[in-house]
């Protein structure tokens, strides 16, 4: 019963907030229901018992790239008249993600069917927490895990490179 | 009680009881500020405002102040985007709230069948969700900057969230250090692991268990990003007076003004909590374990009585010196009266705590009353070594000159992170040994 209230609500917010972002003309509007999405999908990471997901979610993605990503709109320095011809075409978006959301809805269907035979397994005591999530990550996914931090490493120097002109 | 009903009533006491703290700090933070800035400049402070010559050191100040922000008049600029400057100050207020109810403030008491835990929520990964909500924050600053629509607003907003930003690094890995050390995510783990004390390879110090002595150097950089974290001097370059007005609340007037000014002062608070949770041991009294305390209620009260007793002589003599003091310089009254009067009550208090230390070592207790002994104590606990970082607060701010910009990024960037990556590896070389 609870657990039903506490997803809907999270749902709610979630698609709501989702469909906001897309249709706000002020971009620093769409950037701040992005923060509430995100919100809503840490809540629905911890409902799913991954609660270091959860806080991670919010560490990085709202309080980290979320700034970001509003600072660059404020020195762009954007007015009224430069987001007038940005006003939304609701037919176009209204069809298209009635298309997307057919698309979407074929390996549903498929899943829920016997297409494919759906494995299911208990999960263990401290599943979702960082020391299960960790146990996993630096032994059976080491090497992705380290080649992602190669490009990560990539990613600074290139950035660097870009801002420092002379080095 | 059935167990749903009473998490439920054990969640709302503690969640006013958390929500309360910060609150109540607020006022006396204000006046601490001021009589601190007084003290150290060799001043005697705010002491004019009084309602029948009742001053109470100033503390009247708060009051007018507070009359004279609720009836000014609430300007707001035509230019301004109305929902997000609204929006800014209480979504500041709210953060700088929400954090403490991760915090535990007294080690968790058994009522019948039930645990009466003194902390919110016990998340799994408690103290990464609490860095999460803190860096938050950051959005009442860039909100409030940007939706002033002026360009001193937008400059200290941007100043002061750049620095926010940069700091969280620092902070975060002198926390990873700390995670290391005590192999454990869950803040009322690492509290508890604080008790007693120090050990280390086998050998006891007379020091206590507390965090600063296993990690120094993870100690020392996370109250420096605490300072950055809560834009106070000698990093408050969002308010840099000389060069922009007064940074993102430039636009702000009247209440709304005051609740920046009250979250900034919340969030001392809070910081001031988290730093004593991680480093000193949060509720834990020095020395003793919970258990030891429980056993012998009675020397636990008679410890709290002579510890009370030392604080009313300490400051019944700090109130005497400032009575003679004043005295001679003030005319009636505005007088002596009043100082000697709370003097002397607190000399008078002094002598009821001594006379009931032999009443309180003959009385009988149960298993519950020395449990809630327990529990104010190590409340009054926490409290107190909290206290001790607040009037570091006020004693760097009236210390320390303000950084250039500058000086303040390549501090953040060069010298606090390479510090903080430095100690991680160290510490994980000594835990490998």
């Amino acid at each position: 019963m609870f657990e039903i209230l506490f997803f809907s609500f999270l749902s709610v917010v979630l698609i709501v907030s989702s469909f906001l972002v897309i249709t706000r003309v002020n971009p620093i509007s769409s950037a701040l229901y992005l923060v509430i999405v995100f919100l809503a999908l840490a809540g629905l990471y911890g409902m799913l018992s991954a609660g270091f997901i959860a806080a991670i979610q919010i560490l990085v993605y709202a309080g980290g790239i979320l700034v970001l990503i509003i600072f660059v709109i404020m020195i762009m320095n954007l007015t009224m008249q430069d987001l007038l011809p940005l006003k939304t075409d609701y037919l176009l978006l209204i069809s298209l993600s009635l298309v997307i959301l057919g698309g979407s809805l074929i390996p549903i269907v498929l899943a829920f069917s016997n297409f494919f035979h759906l494995r299911t397994k208990e999960i263990s005591d401290g599943f979702g927490s960082i020391k299960e999530v960790a146990s996993i990550l630096f032994t059976k996914f080491i090497f992705p895990f380290e080649m992602l931090s190669i490009l990560l490493l990539t990613a600074i120097i290139g950035a660097l490179v870009i801002a420092k002109r002379k080095l | 009680m059935d167990p749903i009903t009473f998490e439920v009533i054990n969640i709302v006491i503690v969640a006013l009881l958390a929500w309360g703290i910060p609150l109540q700090f607020i006022p006396l933070m204000i006046w601490l500020e001021r009589k601190g800035a007084a003290i150290i400049q060799d001043r005697i402070g705010p002491i004019r405002a009084n309602i029948g010559g009742i001053r109470l050191f100033g503390f009247l100040h708060n009051i007018a102040d507070v009359i004279k922000l609720l009836f000014k008049e609430d300007v707001i600029p035509n230019h301004v985007y109305r929902f997000y400057y609204f929006l800014a100050p209480f979504w500041s207020m709210t953060i700088a709230l929400i954090p403490l109810m991760l915090v535990p403030f007294a080690a968790p008491i058994t009522i019948g069948e039930n645990v009466f835990r003194f902390q919110v929520a016990t998340y799994q990964s408690g103290i990464l969700l609490l860095f999460a909500i803190t860096g938050l924050g950051v959005y009442g600053i860039i909100l409030a900057a940007w939706s002033s629509n002026n360009k001193y607003s937008l400059l200290g907003g941007l100043r002061s969230s750049a620095q926010m930003i940069s700091y969280e690094l620092g902070m975060g890995l002198s926390i990873v250090a700390i995670l290391m050390t005590y192999q454990d995510v869950q803040i009322q783990n690492i509290v508890e692991a604080q008790s007693g004390f120090l050990k280390v390879f086998g050998i006891t110090f007379p020091l206590p268990n507390w965090g600063m002595f296993l990690q120094p150097i993870a100690f020392i950089t996370f109250v420096v990003a605490a300072f950055a974290e809560t834009n106070r001097t000698p990093f408050d370059l969002a308010e840099g007076e000389a060069e922009i007005v007064a940074g993102y609340h430039t636009e702000y007037s009247s209440f709304k003004f005051a609740l920046f000014f009250m979250a900034e002062y919340a969030n001392m608070v809070v910081a001031s909590i988290v730093i004593a949770t991680l480093f000193l041991g949060g509720y834990q009294v020095p020395f003793f374990t919970t258990e030891e305390l429980r056993a012998n209620p009675q020397y636990t009260l008679t410890a709290m009585l002579v510890l009370g007793i030392l604080t009313f002589l300490i400051l019944g003599f700090l109130v005497y010196k400032r009575a003679k003091y004043i005295s001679v310089h003030f005319p009636e009254p505005l007088g002596k009266k009043e100082y000697f009067f709370i003097s002397y009550a607190l000399f008078v208090l002094a002598i009821l705590f001594v006379i009931l230390i032999p009443v309180v070592l003959n009385l009988e207790y149960n298993d519950l009353a020395s449990q809630i002994i327990v529990a104010v104590f190590q409340l009054t606990m926490i409290l107190a070594k909290a206290s001790i970082f607040l009037w570091l607060y006020v004693h760097v701010r009236w210390t320390l000159p303000r950084f250039r910009y500058d000086q303040l990024m390549n501090m953040g960037w060069k010298l606090m992170l390479p510090i903080s990556l430095l100690n991680v590896i160290i510490t994980g070389i000594v835990i490998a040994l």
